[in-house]
């Protein structure tokens, strides 16, 4: 029976072609491995695509104050301190070279006047530190790493989806069973080491700038294989997704429109974030609207405004203003540059946006403003790595992007996304490379474990009657947006932990019609276990976690506990399967060098 | 808002036929918002290829109303009333219902020859805004093969694709082409086997760029005039032969050192 599938043997095989995944083939085709990238949707439409302002990068191009310690510093305070220190020391460290590395295989990164990489200014950082093209940056990124890949000849397997992980006798892991989505053929895959480069898992919120691909698929096959996933209840609410009409609504508008001059007004017309700056905050944010405009032509002549602020605060006072009854008429708020910046300059800096606007809301954003409120954007959780190799606690098993925790702490500031896929995605293929060359790879796969993920994943083939798939998540998405969104409450996070139980129940009732060959219902039912084990850990941690720090808010405990900020929440399970228990225990965080400690307290 | 009649075309490589479904619509839909309807309540089979809905990824390219779109950047409200007809791409085989095999693209990415730049000084390449912006329009491409598919040499004539790499690759060349870095020369390739020369520079492409770029001024035209330069030019002629700088194939460059 084993035989009867289609095989295929590699060194490292990477699940994951965005941004992290295709990085870490690069570095380990550098290494003369053999490599090859299973992918669930074609080459170079990852969500690395949708980033759009920048990769932040403190080489100091615009102001020449920056360097990698105030980089490391902002990356820190935007975390809450709940970050992996050492990832984010690495991270401000090499992520000039990364993008410098990108401009040798063919990227066109926008200029200064010298002909240097411009640099643009983003919220919680305080220099101008993001690299861009327009605010287009993550095709850039991804398209100039594919181009790279498929000139090494790298082996690609494209709309393969995943279904789980699988080990060795021995707890290490061998491979992973998959199916081709065109053909619904199943297909196994050997390799001495596997890099998770899934991406996030946005898609269980009903209100995303998540494409269908954000189902958690690494984090559920993590957890499933022994694991840890941490963090997992700071979840990135972005403050500014587009409202209407609802056919968009949840698509994202770059932070770059804040970045380049615009501001933040509600229904009153008044710039309300001056209204919400957090004391932490206050010493360098501005206190008029005078002094922040300034800002914009010269930092040297006033402070920043409040608008670029990290993205935690911002999306919570645009929350607060909606529910104060200060909204726009489809509930958000009003986003202006157009009062602000000529129609030349927003084309010229915003050319996605004009006609993202343009073209899907009929908004002329030169003229009128933009209609915006809070969208799942991203999860700072992911699965607990060591900094320096990528390695997860599984032997055999890396992962660096999104789907990696520890990073970003409880709040990912906007651009350090782009940077974080290629100084990790480049770590993980070291690591990877590394661990295979100490001789301590798998060398076969459990074939029960492939087995037993076939079954589950032809189930619903064998029911006539039983639920539809897109309703499950429909339904899911309406719940976690209700019970595990940007304000959240003991009650409520109760409700949703009972609620996902009997959605366990749904997932195992699925009937689906039709075959195999490229089926979007059975696609989906086989993604719905991932999202209910992600959506399980969502809510342990927020219901642990009892009070507010970064992408976590409790209207009941709404303060910061230095007390939290000594340990991450980890989660396994008791089973190995997708729907055994979750196992929560308290990790306590990274020690942190003094001299890294140092920079903390010198510039707060 | 009215109900509206989607006319969908279902089947498979073997064959099939129109579908109807009557669904309702809201203000400000997509053809997107649309099929996904019929997905999550006819249909649940019913295969579409999407990522992003923003048009940034380029994976949900159809023809709507016969022509080519992004689905989800086309709204239901700006076609015309009736019913609306949404067909696969004409010119790459069909895999089930909306979704081709657009491998083609991918087999002609794997022979273009990459950027081969020179040693990076220390701190950076310095490159200026109007050097790196002709380059930068091209790389707005999102791939949604759109182009290809309405280009006659490959949509009329199937055994042209054996040769002719069309116009998302031209764009690609001239990209690289014009890249202020880039010492390959990949004129001669570009001649000889990717089939420059096919197009007669119908403009078809660039109507149906959803990003707008000016793909037959901005990226054919002066390609075929670098090309004529370096072919018929007896002096660049005898220039290259003995520089012996020209790349033939995407592995000869790959595996060439930069200087």
């Amino acid at each position: 029976m084993t035989s009867s599938y289609e095989h295929h043997d590699y060194d490292v095989l990477i699940i994951g072609a965005g941004g992290a995944g295709l990085r870490a083939a690069i570095e380990a085709k550098q290494r003369g491995l053999k490599v090859g990238i299973i992918t669930k949707s074609l080459l170079g439409k990852a969500h690395t695509v949708m980033a759009e302002g920048g990769m932040a990068a403190a080489m100091g191009n615009v102001s020449s104050e920056d360097n990698w310690k105030v980089h490391f510093r902002d990356t820190m305070r935007g975390g809450k301190f709940l970050n992996n220190n050492r990832m984010a020391e690495l991270h401000a460290k090499e992520s000039p070279d990364r993008v410098h590395e990108l401009e040798q295989w063919g990227a066109l990164f926008d200029r200064t006047k010298e002909g240097k990489i411009l640099q643009r200014d983003f919220g919680g950082h305080r220099y101008a530190r993001l690299a861009h093209v327009g605010d287009r940056t993550g095709l850039e990124l991804i398209r100039t790493l594919q181009q790279k890949v498929v000139s090494m000849d790298t082996d690609v397997f494209m709309e393969c989806k995943v279904l789980k992980l699988v080990h060795d006798g021995d707890g290490r892991i061998a491979g992973c069973v998959a199916y081709w989505r065109p053909t619904g053929e199943f297909v196994t895959f050997s390799a001495k080491a596997v890099i998770l480069a899934t991406g996030g898992a946005g898609k269980s919120w009903k209100f995303t700038s998540n494409s269908w691909e954000g189902t958690g698929d690494g984090h559920a096959m993590a957890l499933w294989a022994g694991a840890q996933l941490i963090d997992m209840e700071c979840i990135q609410f972005h403050p500014t997704g587009m409202v209407w009409p609802l056919s968009v609504r949840g698509l994202l508008v770059t932070e770059g429109v804040r970045g380049d001059g615009g501001v933040l007004r509600n229904s009153e017309g008044q710039r309300f974030m001056f209204n919400y700056v957090a004391p932490m905050f206050r010493d360098e944010t501005a206190e008029t609207e005078e002094e922040g405009d300034k800002w914009y032509d010269d930092h040297a002549a006033g402070r920043r405004p409040p608008e670029l602020l990290p993205r935690d605060e911002v999306a919570r006072a645009i929350n607060a203003e909606v529910k104060a009854g200060r909204g726009s008429p489809h509930g958000g708020v009003y986003l202006d540059i157009a009062s602000r910046r000529t129609p030349e300059f927003i084309r010229r800096r915003l050319p996605s946006m004009y006609h993202q606007f343009m073209e899907l809301a009929g908004v002329d954003i030169t003229s009128e403003s933009m209609e915006i409120g809070p969208t799942c954007h991203y999860i700072m959780g992911g699965v607990k790595v060591d900094a320096d190799t990528a390695a997860t606690l599984v032997p055999g098993l890396f992962a660096a992007g999104e789907v990696a925790g520890g990073m970003h702490g409880a709040n990912r500031l906007g651009g350090n996304s782009l940077s974080d896929l290629v100084v990790f995605g480049r770590r993980a293929g070291m690591g990877a490379a590394d661990y295979i060359e100490s001789g301590q790879a798998a060398t076969s796969m459990d074939m029960s474990e492939v087995e037993a993920a076939i079954k589950d994943a032809l189930a619903p083939f064998e029911k006539t009657e039983g639920e539809n798939p897109y309703d499950i998540q429909r339904d899911l998405q309406e719940m976690m947006q209700l019970n595990v969104g940007i304000i959240r409450t003991a009650s409520e996070i109760e409700d949703a932990t009972n609620q996902l139980e009997t959605f366990t129940q749904r997932v195992k009732n699925i009937a689906v019609k039709g075959g195999r060959a490229y089926n979007p219902g059975w696609n989906l039912a086989t993604d719905l276990p991932s999202m209910i084990s992600v959506c399980k850990t969502v809510a342990r941690g927020a219901s642990l976690r009892k009070e507010s720090r970064g992408g976590h808010t409790r209207e009941d405990f709404p303060k910061a506990d230095p007390e939290f900020a000594k340990f991450n929440f980890a989660h396994t399970t008791d089973g190995g399967n997708w729907d055994s228990g979750i196992v929560t225990t308290e990790s306590p965080l990274l020690p942190m060098p003094e001299e890294l400690q140092a920079l903390l307290e010198e510039t707060k | 808002m009215a109900d509206v009649t989607m006319r969908i075309w279902r089947g498979d490589a073997n064959g099939g036929d129109f579908e109807n479904y009557t669904v309702d619509q809201n203000e400000g839909e997509v053809v997107l918002d649309v099929i996904h309807r019929i997905q999550a309540t006819e249909a649940p089979d019913l295969a579409c290829r999407w990522n992003c809905k923003a048009g940034k990824c380029g994976s949900c390219s159809a023809e709507i109303n016969g022509k080519p779109r992004l689905m989800c950047m086309t709204r239901m409200d700006q076609l015309p009333e009736g019913p609306v007809t949404v067909t696969p791409m004409k010119t790459f085989p069909i895999i089930r219902d909306l979704v081709t095999d657009v491998s083609f693209n991918f087999e002609q990415a794997k022979k273009v020859p990459a950027l081969m730049p020179p040693p990076m000084p220390e701190g950076g390449y310095i490159m200026f805004q109007e050097d790196v912006e002709r380059g930068q329009e091209f790389r707005k491409c999102i791939e949604c093969f759109m182009c290809q598919d309405v280009c006659h040499v490959i949509r009329d004539h199937e055994a042209n694709k054996l040769h002719y790499s069309g116009p998302r690759f031209f764009i690609r060349y001239a990209e690289l082409e014009m890249h202020p870095l880039d010492m390959n020369d990949r004129r001669d390739l570009v001649r000889e086997e990717m089939g420059l020369g096919y197009c007669n520079i119908t403009k078809c492409c660039t109507e149906v760029c959803p990003e707008h770029i000016k793909i037959t001024d901005n990226a054919i035209i002066p390609l075929k005039e670098r090309v004529v330069d370096a072919h018929y030019d007896p002096v660049a002629w005898l220039g290259r032969k003995i520089r012996r700088k020209t790349k033939t194939s995407a592995q000869d460059a790959a595996v060439q050192p930069a200087p």
